[in-house]
């Protein structure tokens, strides 16, 4: 029972509210759900992540730790009441300029943060906004954005953002992002945000406390007696259709609710649905569900071969094996004078996007549509078809706007229970997950245990490179295989080496399914391979840069599966460019340790990274097309799901310059699978590379049409005016008359169409062949400074260089690098989740604002002949190179090569003392 | 069932806690994330708006900390050095907002091992005021909290109030704090110290306390008597000092980790009492 509603009275953005509600109420729900502020985002309700920030009496609070019986007679003003008159406030349109907010579910509680500083000092130092902004997480931007966006208002200065390029100039302008504005006022919705129209119900799945056992549903009868506002209690025998999903077409083993047997803590095994008070009000416990539990199968276990087999179709546990070999790699490590081995250990990694999974369902007819944050409208379409028993065409995914998804919002989570509830019961079902619940159900970065073997020649050239890794996939096979076959390619990092033997195994364990996680396993061999090349470089004496300077892998060089890459080959580009910072932060670290008298020691370490765009040798296409209306109105139908990372931004700058308007002539419209084309997953760094060529073929396509309907010359301008469209090519200058053109349902009269596939070939059993049509390649340096002592590391400063073709909107390239950059830092430094122990933000740490160090980013821009503009991907290859560069700095500073990451505090401090370098 | 008392005078408030079992509530933040997914169901007694127990007071015989104070409060009142240690700690728990609610006679009452004001309050020699309808009472910080979530305080009781005494002679403090990452942390060991100095500039009494190594903060008084009438040196802490610790594994970090950073943290903060 709740408290009994009482008035409460108090001021609301300036004008007096009065309501009333139970006065335990969080403040946080008062204001999303009594009053429609939805502006206050809620990622945690514990007061861990600030995204609920609102000021009280002018000073920031969680608002979901405020009750709301504290807010009477005070003032709260929320990211509402943050514009002035209608207009942004200078504080919002730095945010919204300088590209602050990248998915925009943490940028209300910055926002308020901010103002409280800016209130109280206007003009603040560094230290004081990362004091002040210290309570709130993103996980997005690498906070040096938001950094910079504060710091500007106290210098009263604006950056340079590109508002509106000219005709042809949108590729490679500043251009904030179109939903900037939506984001910094909060009316951006998000999965919580958005409610079905007519009354709902809300869905609680009620889940595991095991990791492996069967269960038994008893009699529901007493339970709906007790609770007169639980409507149904939903089980595995009530989905329609195909009770099992999964990314691969033949590999579909996870159920949406799991028939009496479950393999994971946190699988969902009822689902109750009534009314959000009663649904919330059931304790698991009230739930007659008998246990029998079964020993666990751990990684340890699954790598022993131990274990009873937890599907079927994986005898030993062994859901799949990847390889790739070229040479002999054997004989070549025991010919050659310098040889390293290493083994690397990496535990489970939580996306942590601040956005908790949520959304809603409503059966429309004999269609369902589904309301909801997700990375991928289409998979979610075919897979909710399945369980559903319905055809493709009679699903509907609407995405919200997804506040981070990282990979993990790939995979369906909320989607199969409210579609299954609304589907049967013919009323909107709605489901917000808690983020104990997400933590626990959802996907995670595969942990790892890798052991990798490197040579080279008496000049240091490599010669052979052998690697091994087990990855521990969970319960599910999820992405599972697309680790397993994505690691052994990029295995020995962008060095050209003739003898290479690299095998992996996706091993399934009782534990969270792991999954897409930004890199795909890449990241956990990075971490191998950069560990072999500073070793070597060291037998060789030769210094850690020129090393890897001298290997990278160039134009006109084979990579390990027989892939010649000709153009576009920008690794020793990154390396060179990042050369003679480095030789001043090695030798800026080295004169430091000799002054140093007490604990600290400081180190440089660098690290190279590269990462094939798209699928793994697999079929990606993606589907774009321009339309252009009867009154002018030119529209980008852009399935490309932006979950932050700004792909509307990107197809709209290609877009505009292929068909040869200015950007701001278009309009983009968001996902949704009856409106758009399927411009596949927003992931594998394939958005701009994949979907960017997609959206250049529809400008262009579009622009042919128009040329042709007016029969202008090739090289015609196009001006865009209202209600028509200007063709001039120099001779004279014709305004088509479209109102005589027939209109297709959304009103077009002429349509681009664009279609793109890259083209690759299949592997062999070796491993041969052309996975990828594009590669990015980076290297980063870290400079860290380690209390030997107490084990703590301290990242100073993080120079990046990236090759990513072109930068397409280098605001938004940067804040991928910076974004990636923070999480390849927590990889390397503390994040790593155990199932059942730290299944919250207080426990699992991710970095704070306090935690990432000034980032120098340098874009190198060798283009690619496929890509759009020239343009590559970003998006994964940010946070490769990261923590294997800070790992080492470490080592550099203390002369201890940290292989188990985290490398947490206790764990530096562990293998100092092991090595006698402790202080 | 599931009622909310917002009283502004302490009878009131008392009168409600003779009346039956009801959790106090100030700043919430202890109390709402230990029920996240669920609706706040339970009877509560909001204490924020009674007036008395507000603020951070000085006297002739010390200072009195409002159980209404919040960490801001602390930061932002003017008190001497002696305070440093609970200062630097209020502007490390958790982030401003937490900060701007939580107060530090929750944190007390909340107990937690790795609560990051208890160390401080061990090392002022803080004394807890407690009030029921039946009347007051005061207990040495070291009494009340005896345990992992367990203090002295009967369930008709609340706190009303801190006191730490003024010290006899010059004063200082400091507080160090370790933890996983720069802000949001709870801490994996923390130390709270307080030496009041002789006009020689040796020690004459020293108190500190280490938190997150044991159920709950402890002070070190092997340490405290070696560090007496000497001069604040590092060197002087010795592993056996720590022999009043127990720290455990936990997902934070392991027992060893802990007692050995410890020692660090206690050295290096006596070498910041200089
Ligand atoms: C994100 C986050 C970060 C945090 N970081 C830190 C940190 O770094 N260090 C740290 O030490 N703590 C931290 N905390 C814990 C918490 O903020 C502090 O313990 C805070 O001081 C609690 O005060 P409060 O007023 O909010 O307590 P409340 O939640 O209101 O109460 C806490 C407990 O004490 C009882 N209580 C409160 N006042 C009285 C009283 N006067 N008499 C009797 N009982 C009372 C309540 O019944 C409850 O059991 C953090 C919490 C969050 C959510
Ligand atoms: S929702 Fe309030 S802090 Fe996370
Ligand atoms: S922009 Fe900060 S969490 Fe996404």
């Amino acid at each position: 029972m709740r408290s009994p509603a009482e008035r409460i009275a108090f001021t609301l953005n300036g004008a007096a509210a009065d309501v009333h509600t139970p006065p335990a109420t969080r403040l946080s729900d008062l204001l999303r759900d009594t009053l429609g502020l939805t502006g206050t985002k809620i990622g945690c309700n514990a007061g861990d992540c600030g995204a609920c920030t609102v000021l009280l009496d002018g000073r920031q609070v969680c608002a979901c730790l405020v009750p709301a019986g504290q807010v009477a007679g005070r003032a709260v003003t929320t990211v509402e009441g943050l514009a002035e008159q209608g207009r942004l406030s200078a504080l919002q349109q730095a945010f919204a300029d300088q590209g602050a907010a990248q998915c925009g579910i943490c940028t209300p509680g910055m926002l308020m943060a901010a103002a409280d500083l800016l209130a109280r000092n206007p003009t603040p130092d560094e230290p004081a906004v990362l004091d002040a902004l210290g309570g709130v997480l993103c996980r997005c931007t690498g906070y040096r954005k938001i950094v910079e966006a504060v710091l500007s208002l106290g210098r009263n200065e604006r950056l340079p953002v590109d508002a509106a390029p000219v005709a042809g100039a949108a590729v490679g302008a500043r251009l904030p992002h179109p939903d900037a504005e939506a984001i910094v006022t909060g009316a951006h919705r998000f999965g919580a945000d958005a409610l079905p129209e007519s009354a709902f119900l809300t869905l609680r799945a009620v889940r595991s406390p095991h990791p492996h056992a069967r269960f038994g549903i008893g009699d529901l009868a007493p339970l709906h007696a007790r609770f007169p506002g639980l409507v149904r209690v939903l089980t595995a025998a009530d989905v329609p259709g195909q009770n099992l999903f999964g990314i691969y077409p033949t590999g579909k083993d996870q159920p949406a609710l799991a028939p009496g047997l479950v393999r994971m803590r946190g699988e969902a095994v009822v689902a109750l649905v009534g009314d959000a008070e009663t649904v919330a009000a059931i304790r698991d416990e009230d739930v007659p569900i008998t246990w029998e539990v079964l020993p666990p199968v751990t990684f340890e276990d699954a790598r022993a071969g131990l274990g009873p087999d937890l599907h079927a179709h994986a005898p030993g546990n062994v859901l799949c094996r990847g390889r790739v070999k070229t040479g002999d790699a054997e004989a070549a490590l025991v010919a050659s004078p310098h040889r390293a081995s290493v083994s690397v250990e990496t535990g489970f990694v939580e996306h942590a996007y601040i956005e908790p999974e949520a959304g809603y369902a409503r059966r429309v007819g004999e269609r369902i549509e589904i309301v909801a944050c997700t990375q991928t409208p289409y998979m979610d379409r075919d897979e909710l078809a399945l369980i559903l028993g319905i055809l493709q065409a009679q699903v509907r995914v609407i995405p919200t706007a997804t506040g981070g998804g990282f990979g993990g919002k790939l995979d369906l989570s909320v989607q199969p229970l409210v579609a299954i509830a609304a589907w049967l019961l013919g009323q909107p079902v709605r489901c917000v997950y808690t983020r104990p619940e997400s933590m626990a159900s959802t996907t995670k970065r595969h942990p790892s245990r890798i052991t990798a073997e490197a040579a080279c020649d008496a000049d240091g050239k490599l010669t052979a490179y052998r690697f091994h890794g087990d990855f521990n996939t969970g319960a599910y096979a999820s992405w599972g295989p697309t680790v397993a076959n994505r690691v052994p390619v990029h295995a020995t990092g962008p060095y050209t080496i003739p003898n290479v033997l690299n095998t992996s195994a996706a091993l399934h364990t009782t534990d969270t399914p792991a999954g897409a996680f930004r890199g795909f396993g890449v990241p956990q061999a990075a971490i191998a391979h950069e560990a072999l090349m500073d070793m070597l470089a060291e037998r060789c004496g030769l210094d850690p840069l020129a090393f890897r300077l001298a290997n990278a892998i160039r134009p006109g060089d084979a990579t390990p599966t027989g892939q010649v890459l000709r153009h576009a080959v920008g690794m020793a580009d990154c390396l060179e460019a990042l050369a003679p910072r480095w030789m001043e932060l090695r030798a800026e670290a080295e004169a430091f340790n000799r002054a140093e008298k007490g604990a600290s020691r400081r180190g440089a370490g660098v690290a190279c990274m590269w990462y094939g765009i798209g699928n793994t040798s697999m079929s990606n296409p993606s589907d774009m097309t321009l339309g252009l209306a009867r009154d002018g109105t030119l529209t980008l139908y852009c399935g490309a799901m932006d979950i932050g990372q700004g792909s509307k931004t990107i197809m709209a700058q290609i877009a505009a310059d292929a068909l040869g308007v200015p950007v701001a002539a278009l309009r983009v419209t968001t996902a949704d699978t009856d409106l758009t084309r399927d411009a596949g997953k927003t992931s594998a760094s394939r958005q701009t590379f994949v979907s960017g060529n997609a959206a250049k073929a529809a400008g262009e396509d579009l622009r042919r049409r128009l040329l042709a309907l007016a029969n202008a010359g090739p090289d015609a301008r196009l001006v865009p005016t209202p209600g028509g469209i200007v063709i001039d090519d120099g001779r004279r200058s014709v305004i088509p008359d479209l109102v005589r053109l027939a209109a297709d349902p959304h009103g077009d009269v002429l349509v681009g169409e664009g279609r793109f596939d890259p083209p690759t070939t299949a592997l062999d059993a070796d491993g041969r062949g052309i996975p990828y049509a594009a590669y990015a390649f980076a290297a980063q340096v870290a400079l860290v400074e380690v209390d030997t002592a107490l084990g703590t590391v301290r990242p100073l400063r993080i120079l990046a260089a990236h090759d990513v073709g072109r930068a397409v909107n280098p605001i938004q390239v940067e804040g991928q690098i910076h974004g990636g950059i923070a999480q390849g830092l927590g990889l390397a430094l503390m994040e790593e989740f155990f199932p059942g122990r730290n299944e919250n933000l207080h426990d699992y740490l991710i970095p704070t604002i306090g935690d990432i160090p000034p980032i120098e980013v340098t874009l190198v821009e060798d283009p690619d002949p496929l890509g759009p503009f020239g343009a590559k991907g970003i998006g994964e290859p940010a946070l490769i190179a990261t923590a294997p560069a800070i790992l080492g700095a470490v080592h550099h500073a203390t002369g201890v090569r940290l292989t188990r990451a985290p490398a947490t505090p206790d764990r530096v401090r562990a293998a100092l003392l092991a090595a006698g370098a402790a202080r | 069932m599931g009622s909310y008392l917002r009283p502004t005078s302490m009878p009131e408030a008392l009168a409600a806690l003779a009346a039956g079992p009801r959790i106090v509530l100030a700043g919430g933040t202890d109390y709402y994330p230990t029920r996240v997914g669920r609706p706040p169901e339970d009877d509560l007694l909001d204490i924020t708006a009674i007036g008395a127990l507000s603020g951070i007071v000085e006297s002739d015989a010390g200072w009195r900390i409002g159980a209404a104070a919040s960490w801001t409060d602390v930061i932002e009142a003017p008190l001497p050095p002696l305070f440093d240690g609970l200062k630097a700690a209020a502007r490390e728990v958790g982030g401003v907002q937490i900060q701007n609610t939580g107060t530090i006679a929750g944190n007390l009452c909340n107990a937690s091992p790795a609560a990051d004001g208890i160390p401080n309050l061990l090392a002022l020699d803080a004394t807890v005021h407690l009030a029921s309808a039946g009347g007051e009472r005061a207990v040495p910080i070291a009494g009340f909290v005896l345990g992992n979530r367990r203090t002295a305080r009967r369930g008709d009781e609340m706190v009303t109030a801190i006191t730490i005494p003024r010290p006899r002679n010059p004063a200082r403090s400091v507080f160090l704090k370790l933890g996983g990452r720069r802000y949001l942390v709870i801490s994996i060991v923390m130390v709270g110290a307080v030496a009041e100095f002789a006009e020689d500039g040796t020690i004459a009494t020293a108190r500190l306390a280490v938190g997150a190594c044991s159920a709950a903060a402890v002070r070190l008084p092997a340490l405290e008597a070696a560090l007496a009438g000497k001069r604040p040196d590092g060197a002087l802490v010795t592993e056996a000092h720590l022999a009043p610790l127990a720290p455990i594994d936990d997902v934070r970090a392991p027992a060893a980790y802990r007692r050995d950073a410890a020692l660090t943290l206690l050295r290096r903060a006596v070498e910041a009492l200089r």
